[in-house]
């Protein structure tokens, strides 16, 4: 941990998209075939319990626990998929996908509208008490799900919401993490002169926010929005209180129905847990190299 | 709002032909320059509004009533019947009935913590400098190593957990290559906080990863460079340039999967089975928040259960408290 004073924290603020392009364009060194061994078994631990519940799901559930296991699929996947396309979660997996869909399309949608907007108004916009309110959006980043869980059980059941998608959706409106995300984004990405020309021009908030803010939050979006709906898609403590034992439950409640119930048939949980990830693991092969590049270029820094 | 939209669409366009785009308004318009003065002042706030809204309502109101039934005594089949306990709650937890449980879960939650976190955060750093490199398949790997954050805590724990699984799980087949007996994961404490923590590192090493390869690639090769001409080699360049550069990222990291770690849940649930809900027939993986559901939603005692959520609510700041000041002592020291 020894280090020289200039190193420290500037490039890390100062050159963040200059040089991102550069190492894009080839980081310093060649790797040795050292490296690329120890990257090839990364991905190969990284790939392989993902083929191998794709392996477990197309068994019976005597071949899926035999010894030594199955390394090629069986014969029997589409048998588990019916299964649990009509078994699972009560109504079956079909339900509990389209809740899982609607439930993290409507969060991804406000969330990432309200957070390019308030990460604005942060990046940008000049009004008093802006600080101490950045401040207090950061500290809410620290509070965590178990505090709201109680409180919002007893109201989602008083409000006559218990089971209801919507005591899904209307927590997570907009995150603060969103916010701090766009601002972040923003106050890189969206040049000053940029708003001034808008200004002068004589655009009002809305058309600036329309014509110039969103275009350029484009990116930053994209990569926002594949988080949020992968975090809503995997929200797991508070959708399995309030929709615990329903007939109307996501993907993941669904899911730990099979994982906790009485049947410990692994090839019919496992085809559960593939086609549970299946829509996700979908959208990152299409998406994968946007995804990637979006997160490597910065969209997370503290 | 809308009805601005309309003038100022118009006033402007008009206006170009003859002016400079830089000459303000002068004289016909006052009530636009009024409504122009609202625009910025108010905008802001309008901005801002939703966040604030949504926050007050469920994560500034759901602190506050959690807070004050953690001073109950509430059933879960009979909500708004709130029965006065005083610190009986805490009391209950710190030196009461379910104290053994209580402290059981916080050590629990301390060691699965260190046991995901580190090991996952080192390995991230590693394979964060190797795909810094120039490589074959570079846009493969890092897709590849981000594939396990793109599935869901049920569906990767349930996996696990047949591989895992004490009959003829994978695990126990592989150590039986090298002659290692079978062990029962699920059953020993240490095995079964190991296998929980596997999940974990599995899940969020890639992510991780790809983080520090962002922050690593605005370090500027200049500094490479230099280094290389000071006849520094790879390990020392890592040592001396990338990891310093690194350091407000790293701090991040540790402090997000902190947090992660100190509210982990669906890892330790799943993988119990039926006694999940508990952590484990022994409770040897009950973490603070499967004690926080098992005391609330199994044992119906939501007030004790809130008073749970309040001590991890505590232990959260603390780590903020103890991060603020490390980073504090890293700027007075630059």
């Amino acid at each position: 941990m020894t280090t020289t004073a200039p190193v420290s924290d500037r490039p890390h603020r100062t050159a963040a998209r200059p040089s991102t392009r550069a190492g894009r364009a080839g980081g310093q060194h060649r790797a040795g075939w050292l490296a690329h061994v120890v990257l090839g078994l990364a991905a190969l631990a990284s790939l392989f319990p993902l083929y191998w519940t794709l392996v477990a799901a197309s068994t019976d559930s005597h071949a899926v626990v035999s010894s030594p296991p199955p390394m090629l699929p069986g014969g029997n996947l589409f048998e588990n998929l019916t299964y649990v396309w009509h078994n699972a979660g009560g109504r079956g997996m079909g339900v509990a996908l389209l809740n899982s869909t609607l439930v993290a399309g409507a969060v991804t949608v406000s969330t990432v509208t309200f957070s390019v907007l308030a990460g604005f108004a942060f990046a940008k916009l000049r009004f008093r008490g802006k600080k101490v309110m950045l401040g207090l959006v950061l500290s809410t980043l620290a509070v965590p799900a178990q505090l709201s869980v109680v409180p919002l059980f007893i109201l989602t059941k008083n409000l006559g919401l218990g089971n209801h998608l919507g005591a899904l959706i209307l927590p997570v409106l907009v995150t603060a993490f969103g916010v701090f995300f766009m601002r972040q984004f923003l106050s890189q990405a969206l040049p000053t002169e940029l708003l001034e020309a808008a200004r002068v021009d004589g655009a009002n908030s809305l058309r600036v926010i329309w014509h110039v803010v969103f275009p350029v939050a484009r990116p930053a979006m994209a990569v926002l929005g594949m988080l949020t709906f992968v975090q809503s898609w995997n929200d797991f403590l508070w959708p399995i209180i309030v929709m615990n034992g329903s007939t109307n439950p996501t993907v993941q409640v669904a899911l730990a129905g099979l994982g906790t119930g009485w049947s410990t048939d692994w090839s019919v949980i496992t085809a559960g847990a593939l086609m549970g990830t299946l829509p996700l693991l979908l959208v990152f092969a299409l998406l994968g190299r946007h995804i990637v590049g979006g997160i490597t270029q910065g969209a997370v820094k503290g | 709002m809308a009805s601005t939209t309309a003038p100022s669409r118009n006033g402007p366009a008009g206006r170009q032909d003859t002016q400079p785009p830089h000459a303000h308004p002068s004289g016909p318009s006052v009530w636009r320059s009024r409504l122009h003065r609202w625009d910025t002042k108010g905008t802001p706030y309008a901005l801002v509004a939703p966040f604030f809204l949504v926050f007050a309502a469920f994560g500034l109101f759901p602190l506050l009533y959690t807070g004050w039934l953690s001073f109950h005594r509430v059933s879960l089949y009979n909500v708004d019947r709130a029965e006065w306990v005083g610190l009986r709650n805490y009391a209950d937890l710190f030196t009461g009935q379910v104290s053994h449980y209580f402290w059981n879960a916080l050590l629990n939650t301390f060691t699965l913590g260190v046991l995901s976190t580190v090991p996952q955060l080192l390995m991230a750093l590693g394979l964060a400098h190797l795909l810094n490199y120039r490589l074959r398949a570079r846009g493969f790997l890092r897709t590849a190593l981000l594939a396990p954050y793109a599935t869901s805590v049920a569906a990767a724990t349930l996996v696990f957990a047949l591989i895992f699984s004490p009959e003829g799980g994978m695990a126990n087949w592989f150590l039986g290559l090298f002659g290692a007996g079978p062990v029962h994961w699920e059953a020993g404490r240490w095995s079964s906080q190991f296998a929980i923590s596997v999940i974990v590192t599995w899940r969020w090493t890639g992510y991780n990863a790809l983080i520090y390869l962002a922050a690593m690639q605005a370090v500027p090769r200049e500094l490479y460079e230099a280094a290389t001409l000071d006849g520094a080699n790879r390990w020392q360049q890592f040592l001396h340039v990338t990891v310093p550069a690194l350091r407000p990222t790293i701090l991040f990291t540790v402090i997000v999967s902190t947090i992660g770690a100190t509210q982990l849940f669906g890892e330790p649930y799943l993988f119990g089975g039926q006694s999940g809900h508990q952590g484990g027939t022994d409770h040897q993986y009950e973490t603070l928040g499967i004690l926080m559901y098992d005391q609330g939603f199994h044992s119906s005692m939501l007030g004790r259960a809130s008073a749970v959520a309040w001590i991890m609510f505590g232990l959260l700041l603390l780590i903020g408290l103890v991060n603020a000041l490390i980073t504090r002592r890293l700027r007075a020291t630059q």
